[in-house]
């Protein structure tokens, strides 16, 4: 069997919102499909049915069971498009890309649509456990007497809401309080995070004004821009937030909203294909997929600084490299998603640690220091916002785009995500 | 933006009334659905020769062709859809006399939205007393215009060469000229391939519409699509939104582009190249308003009125003309605007670029000519209902619908239709001109 890599046409996504914004009153579904139909409209795809089209979301609602499916139907794409979803925390939308890309690699798809979104101001309100747990043996009972003594189980207190929580199930910490305690071991400082966030908005307001977003965005609901980008960011305007993780650590404590990704709402698509698809729909190709890996660490029971929650990329890259005969420096372009800006520099800072190298990455030499000025160029979650599953998309379409104007060149693709994962990738123009 | 006033006059009480305390009564008028017949009724073809001749033969044989019974005499009774006359062979002020004995009886059986044809020769400048014969043709189309009622319009084509006579009859009987009255064109040489097929006459061919997300962009691209033409829709980014929806509604592809940008005729050019077979036909629509008084008027009201409606579009087709991505045959249709010919309070800026585009195109149609036969018209729409106008005050509005010989505002289709026939093959011999979409507009006429 023939492989081959998939090519990476184009992406849309709308721009990402901040929590209860704009898009307050957008469902999962509702932004998804505006995301998709913006693709559609891009690339003139009315009524072609796709192979396939994958995405997901991490906060969903139980009626959203086929999410994806339900986005393909209302939008402008075929019907007769098969759909799925997908869901790995922040590694989702990277994820329907791999699935995807590797089905085309395969032969046994042509074209595909991979993407992602989340809405934390849509977010699902599930009924408190013992007022369901209530409600179920009503429901199973045979006689009335039996469902009236199942519910004289009532009582006021079970009115009070199941809300979603962001904490780890296993550790009740939230995301930010586990990545303040890698931070603190890493012992990464205040002021490279403040530099990093401002970076961020720099560059993604750099972005935006050279028009590199024009074709990768369609505004949804009157945004046209990600609402959490602030073009006249600096250090030292960052440097006056409190922190508001790991403040056990006192005096210590370096994250604040400034340098962590903020709640948000947003969705976000990649057009991927075979280049003889491409071809014949007349769509230039903008790069290609190459390989990917995931990996875990056991944040759990684990060593505190050696597996932090969001350290699985640290492990996922060096196995991507080896596979692939590449040194970390053998890139143009680096895309570290941000959750935190901690997050990135304790990556990079593992990366050149030759101790942690050696003993948990089993390597002679360090990964080493990467080309800063080749990280995350055209902005990243820190200024965009992080719509959980619609990062991938957001980063996959944003990197072929680089790598397409630059007109050759390789770039990786870093996303580290809940439950100790991590998902990373390689595309190649 | 409905139009309650026609709505009102068209209801069998507010009809009686209208007449009654002579109050205009706007007709709704005939427009084109496709597959309909191209005139609901018969045609009287005329001539002012004293036999019709091989001339009238080809005229009979052309408008046969397209479905229409001809006549040659007005029936005894009952209505007739299209009054047609050729008066080529006027050569002195006596043979005028011809129009009169022709069109007299014939507007008295002429029914609601007919039509009125003339053919006529352009002056030449070799024969004083025949060139004066006939400019007056115009004279009498243009005041014949004025006279006709429910719906009818009155046009007029000076046939310096009849390549495109055929293509120029069929949109100007059809319901696809609704909104143009009283107007005169000039056919002249080029080429004007027949259709394969009349009902989607640009089956093949690539179109870009700019300012298409909404009103009148959205409904050229609509026209286009619609026509059998592959639509690119481009716009701003903030119009995005908008503009997916034009496209996935047309079947088409969108394009985000500021034209005033410095880069955009590149990007232009790079689009096309990466994504069509080359360009044939570009509209140029994408035009903003920032009125004031001269007096009042700022600096970037006054700039970016004048890189958005006229630099852009220079720029453009300079840009366009020296790439391989403009095709042979291509078209290239501007919007100008009857304040472009009349002006406008408050709107030196934009009748600047208005009455620009209109040099533009007479300009460079040589240029054009010599890019493989391509043509180069503007279209200049009088008071079209669009979300601009709906935002006027009633009583503005309400006068402005009504000072056009249809005396209703036009519709954005009706704009997009004429777009559409001069962005067809057939329209080849049409270059250089400027057609109104106006109702007769008394403004600019």
């Amino acid at each position: 069997m023939d492989i081959r890599r998939a090519a990476i046409v184009g992406g849309n996504r709308i721009p990402f919102a901040r929590s209860n914004g704009p898009y307050a009153h957008a469902s999962n579904q509702d932004m998804l499909t505006a995301a998709l139909d913006g693709l559609v409209a891009r690339f003139g795809l009315q009524d072609e049915r796709l192979g396939e089209v994958a995405a997901g979301a991490v906060l969903k609602h139980s009626r959203d069971f086929n999410l994806t499916r339900e986005c393909v139907l209302g939008s402008r794409l075929a019907p007769n498009t098969p759909a799925y979803d997908v869901q790995q925390a922040c590694g989702t939308g990277l994820e329907t890309v791999i699935l995807t890309a590797n089905k085309i690699a395969l032969g046994q798809i042509e074209s595909a649509v991979a993407g992602g979104v989340d809405t934390t101001s849509d977010a699902p309100i599930a009924v408190n456990e013992d007022l369901r747990a209530v409600l179920l043996q009503a429901n199973r009972a045979k006689s009335l007497q039996g469902r009236l003594k199942a519910l004289a189980g009532l009582r006021p207190g079970q009115l009070v809401p199941s809300i979603p929580q962001n904490s780890e199930p296993r550790t009740g910490l939230s995301m930010g309080e586990h990545q303040a305690i890698t931070t603190y071991e890493w012992g990464i400082g205040r002021e490279e995070q403040d530099e990093l966030a401002s970076a961020s908005h720099r560059n993604l307001a750099a972005a935006y004004e050279r028009g590199f977003l024009d074709d990768l965005v369609t505004p949804f609901l009157g945004l046209t821009r990600d609402a959490n980008l602030r073009a006249d960011s600096t250090p030292e305007k960052l440097a006056k937030l409190s922190p508001v993780f790991g403040k056990s650590f006192g005096e210590q404590a370096t994250m604040t909203a400034g340098n962590s990704t903020p709640l948000s709402d947003g969705a976000s698509t990649v057009l991927l294909a075979s280049d003889a698809w491409a071809a014949d729909h007349n769509l230039p190709v903008l790069a290609h997929f190459v390989d990917a890996e995931t990996g875990a660490v056991d944040y759990v029971h684990g060593d505190r600084k050696a597996e932090g929650l969001l350290m699985a990329p640290v492990y996922a890259v060096p196995r991507l490299l080896a596979r692939n005969k590449l040194t970390l420096q053998d890139f143009d372009y680096y895309e570290i998603h941000e959750a935190f800006a901690s997050t990135v520099l304790t990556t990079l800072k593992a990366w050149e640690d030759p101790q942690f190298c050696r003993d948990r990455l089993g390597l002679d030499e360090p990964l080493g220091a990467i080309d800063r000025s080749k990280l995350n160029v055209n902005g990243s979650s820190l200024a965009a916002g992080h719509p959980f599953a619609a990062t991938g998309g957001r980063i996959v379409a944003g990197l072929a785009k680089q790598l397409h104007e630059r007109g050759s060149g390789r770039g990786l693709i870093s996303i580290c995500a809940a439950g100790g994962q991590g998902v990373v990738a390689i595309i190649e123009k | 933006m409905s139009d309650r006033y026609l709505t009102l006059v068209n209801s069998p009480i507010g009809s009686a009334v209208a007449s009654r305390v002579g109050l205009p009564r706007p007709s709704v008028l005939r427009r084109y659905e496709p597959g309909a017949p191209l005139l609901p009724g018969p045609a009287v073809l005329g001539s002012t020769a004293k036999s019709a001749g091989r001339a009238g033969t080809a005229l009979k044989k052309l408008l046969t062709g397209a479905g229409v019974e001809v006549l040659d005499a007005l029936p005894a009774d009952g209505s007739v859809a299209a009054l047609v006359l050729d008066a080529r062979s006027v050569a002195a002020p006596g043979d005028l006399r011809g129009l009169r004995e022709f069109l007299a009886p014939g507007v008295r059986q002429l029914g609601a939205s007919g039509r009125v044809v003339v053919l006529g020769s352009p002056a030449d400048g070799k024969d004083v007393t025949v060139d004066a014969t006939r400019q007056a043709l115009d004279g009498i189309v243009r005041s014949l215009a004025k006279e006709l009622r429910r719906g009818a319009t009155a046009n007029l084509l000076w046939v310096e060469d009849d390549a495109s006579l055929e293509w120029a009859l069929r949109f100007l009987l059809s319901g696809r000229s609704a909104y143009v009255d009283g107007q005169p064109l000039l056919l002249g040489p080029g080429v004007a391939p027949t259709p394969g097929d009349w009902e989607r006459p640009l089956a093949g061919k690539t179109a870009l519409v700019t300012g298409a997300a909404r009103g009148i962009g959205a409904a050229i691209a609509e026209v286009l699509a619609r026509d059998g033409a592959s639509v690119i829709a481009a716009d701003l980014v903030p119009a995005g939104e908008a503009l997916a929806k034009v496209a996935n509604r047309i079947g088409g592809s969108t394009l985000h582009i500021d034209v005033a940008a410095p880069e955009a005729p590149e990007r232009l050019l790079d689009h096309l190249a990466a994504h069509t077979d080359g360009l044939d036909i570009l509209i140029h629509n994408a035009g903003i308003t920032r009125d004031k008084l001269l007096a009042n008027m700022k600096s970037e009201q006054w700039d970016s009125v004048i890189a958005v409606n006229l630099e852009s579009q220079l720029r453009i087709n300079d840009a366009l003309l020296a790439s391989e991505q403009l095709n042979e045959q291509s078209r290239v249709v501007c919007l100008s605007s009857t304040t472009g010919f009349a002006g406008n309070r408050g709107q030196t800026n934009y009748g600047a670029t208005k009455a620009g585009v209109i040099g533009l195109v007479r300009s460079s149609a040589a240029a054009f000519a010599a890019h493989g036969n391509s043509t180069i018209n503007a279209v200049a729409p009088g008071f079209i209902d669009t979300e601009m106008t709906a935002k006027m005050p009633l009583a503005t509005r309400e006068v402005a619908r009504r000072l056009s010989s249809l005396q209703q505002a036009g519709l954005p289709v009706d704009v997009a239709e004429a777009v559409a026939w001069l962005s067809s093959p057939g329209a080849g011999g049409v270059n250089g001109q400027v057609l109104r979409v106006c109702g007769q507009n008394i403004v600019g006429a």
